[in-house]
């Protein structure tokens, strides 16, 4: 499977099967995201929906790490603190922001719609003509631990480094933060 | 089109691990109820499946009259299986619809998942044709896999919690979502430390790295290097178990369900066979964690000494070895909740955070001291390090604890005063 680009059909195989109806459920959830706003839990939900697809999606690329890590660490960790925090505060429906037609949504619909074309030519024109699979075979063991951990500590050491860092500030801010009331 | 005979086998393969663990749950939950009666000095379910033919009726064939065959309560669990299927579907009016139904589902997904990284057997003797049987998936990075997916295993509990719209459920959700939480991490660093030991994240490799022999020793070849043998293995084993039992929300950690507090918790409002989904779950998890267990510190499915016969034979017997090892882990389940009275709140959070989460860290870093000093100065040097490290950090915490316990307040404790209303009590 060499390229593909936007005017031509992509062939039809196991691999693009899947990766559609992945797609379809990551945009769908995407969506309930947002569309959900009146119950809390199940925008959650669907966050995790899509999460999960997302991390499928990575397993059907052949980086089994990146989609572990993915389910680990927001899957697992952050959106059951997530519903955790939701559950505990016993999250009701919102007030709705806009009620009337507002100039503000047209504005809103203006930058969202900017933000999209900015996207897309970022990544998808540049895509179109990419060769996706070159790209796994340029580097020897793409997706596995050990490569990660590699080009981690060497290539990457320094913004390895500084996100731990960042961790740490944030770990210890959290614990003073904690802590403070105590005095 | 491709190739589609690489799904069969994959779906081969799930079905191979996956049915037998579904079947097995029936018989697990008697063995449990017989157990729990033995060690509690009562009979249990020991009657359901005896036949006893009459002695005069003329229905039953000769040979038949006035004999008893006992099938010591075995048809219980059927008989509960059947109760179960059969009972009303009762649906409160105020749960919210479609997280209630999928909570029990999402309560059995994570135990069938789990199976998929477990290897019943070696690949070389359980292969068909060069397509290898077991595991499911041999991926890079199992350890992690197990990670995750058993992080899943919280969605289940919370949202059925949530759903049932019941206080008491919503009470067992939030504390089964906190108490994974707090034992996550320690479970995560044991099984750090064991993947460091190994050099890898792959469940074959590390059962491959448990064929060697005890400690490196050559001379205690005929004992396998089991990683429950060795010191830092031992530690992370203890740990491991322990936040098993509590990922698994057993006694004595099962206060997302205590009976005397919350009714019973996330599935009070779940009947039939919505509850028997939960209930099946949990059963499933136990086994699968006991097969984890088994595999990363009991050697998986090999037998404790090696000899160069002895080898080949227990590779065909590979899945029974597997079977007794995680059914002797799942025994000890049961021996857990006979013995061991529910911990109070604090003391579940405090076992997790300030004992289990310390000494994970102190096993991790002592592993890694001395895997360090042993690729670079060699092996003497690699256990004086060990040895000097392990003594620091204990200095370090036990130093820490007196502080902590010198300057802390004294424990709080409530006083229950009971209080009549119609003398105008306060």
């Amino acid at each position: 499977m060499g390229g593909f680009s936007l005017g031509q059909p992509m062939p039809v195989t196991v691999d693009t099967v899947l990766f559609g109806l992945l797609a379809l459920v990551a945009a769908i959830s995407a969506v309930g995201v947002v569309a959900f706003g009146r119950t809390p839990v199940r925008s959650a939900l669907s966050l995790v929906v899509n999460f999960l697809t997302l991390a499928i999606i990575y397993f059907t690329l052949g980086s089994e790490m990146l989609g572990i890590i993915q389910i680990v660490v927001y899957t697992g960790a952050i959106m059951v603190l997530f519903l955790f925090v939701i559950m505990l505060l016993n999250l009701g429906a919102q007030p709705p922001l806009a009620k009337a037609k507002d100039v503000k949504m047209l504005l809103a619909i203006l930058v969202a719609a900017g933000l999209f074309a900015a996207v897309f030519a970022a990544v998808v024109l540049p895509m179109a003509s990419a060769d996706i699979p070159a790209i796994g075979k340029e580097m020897k063991g793409f997706g596995k631990p050990d490569a990660i951990g590699y080009s981690l500590l060497t290539e990457y050491v320094w913004p390895f480094e500084m996100a731990s860092v960042l961790l740490l500030v944030g770990i210890v801010g959290s614990i003073l933060l904690v802590k403070r009331r105590k005095q | 089109m491709e190739d589609i005979t690489p799904i069969l086998w994959a779906l081969l393969r799930v079905v191979l691990i996956a049915v037998p663990l579904l079947l097995l749950v029936p018989f697990l939950l008697w063995w449990e109820r017989r157990l729990l009666g033995w060690m509690q000095d009562r009979v249990g379910p020991n009657r359901v499946g005896n036949i006893t033919f009459s002695k005069t009726s003329r229905l039953v064939p000769k040979p038949l009259r006035g004999k008893k065959y006992r099938l010591f309560g075995l048809a219980q669990a059927f008989a509960d299986g059947i109760k179960l299927t059969l009972k009303e579907d009762i649906m409160p009016a105020a749960v919210d619809r479609v997280i209630y139904l999928i909570a029990p589902a999402l309560a059995l997904f994570p135990p069938i998942a789990l199976l998929a990284t477990i290897p019943w057997g070696p690949s070389n003797v359980f292969s068909i044709n060069g397509n290898p049987l077991t595991p499911v998936a041999d991926i890079p990075v199992a350890i992690l896999y197990i990670f995750a997916v058993s992080s899943l295993g919280v969605y289940g509990i919370v949202l059925g919690g949530y759903a049932s719209n019941n206080k008491y459920s919503l009470l067992g959700g939030l504390r089964s979502s906190a108490q994974l939480i707090s034992y996550e991490l320690a479970m995560g660093m044991s099984l750090a430390a064991m993947v460091l030991a190994t050099g890898s994240l792959s469940m074959t490799q590390m059962i491959a790295e448990q064929q060697k022999p005890l400690w490196g020793v050559e001379a205690l070849g005929f004992i396998n290097n089991w990683f429950v043998f060795t010191p830092f293995g031992f530690i992370s084993a203890v740990i491991f178990l322990i936040c098993m039992v509590a990922e698994t929300n057993r006694a004595p950690f099962d206060l997302p369900e205590a009976e005397n507090e919350l009714i019973a918790g996330y599935h009070t409002e779940y009947s039939s066979m919505k509850f028997a989904s939960f209930f099946m779950g949990e059963y499933a998890a136990m086994l699968v964690f006991s097969g984890i267990f088994s595999t990363i510190f009991l050697g998986g499915y090999t037998l404790p000494f090696s000899a160069p016969g002895l080898d080949a034979a227990a590779g065909y017997l590979a899945p029974l070895i597997l079977f007794v090892k995680s059914i002797f882990i799942f025994t000890c389940f049961i021996w857990i909740r006979a013995t061991l009275p529910r911990l109070r709140y604090d003391q579940l959070m405090a076992l997790g955070w300030k004992w289990l989460l310390p000494l994970a860290v102190t096993n991790f870093v002592v592993v890694m001291v001395w895997i360090a000093a042993t690729k670079v100065y060699g092996e003497g040097i690699g256990w004086l390090a060990v040895g000097g490290c392990a003594a620091i950090i204990f200095a370090v915490f036990g130093i820490s604890a007196q502080r902590s316990r010198t300057g802390a307040d004294p424990l709080q404790s409530r006083k229950v005063i009971l209080v009549d209303p119609k003398k105008g009590g306060a």
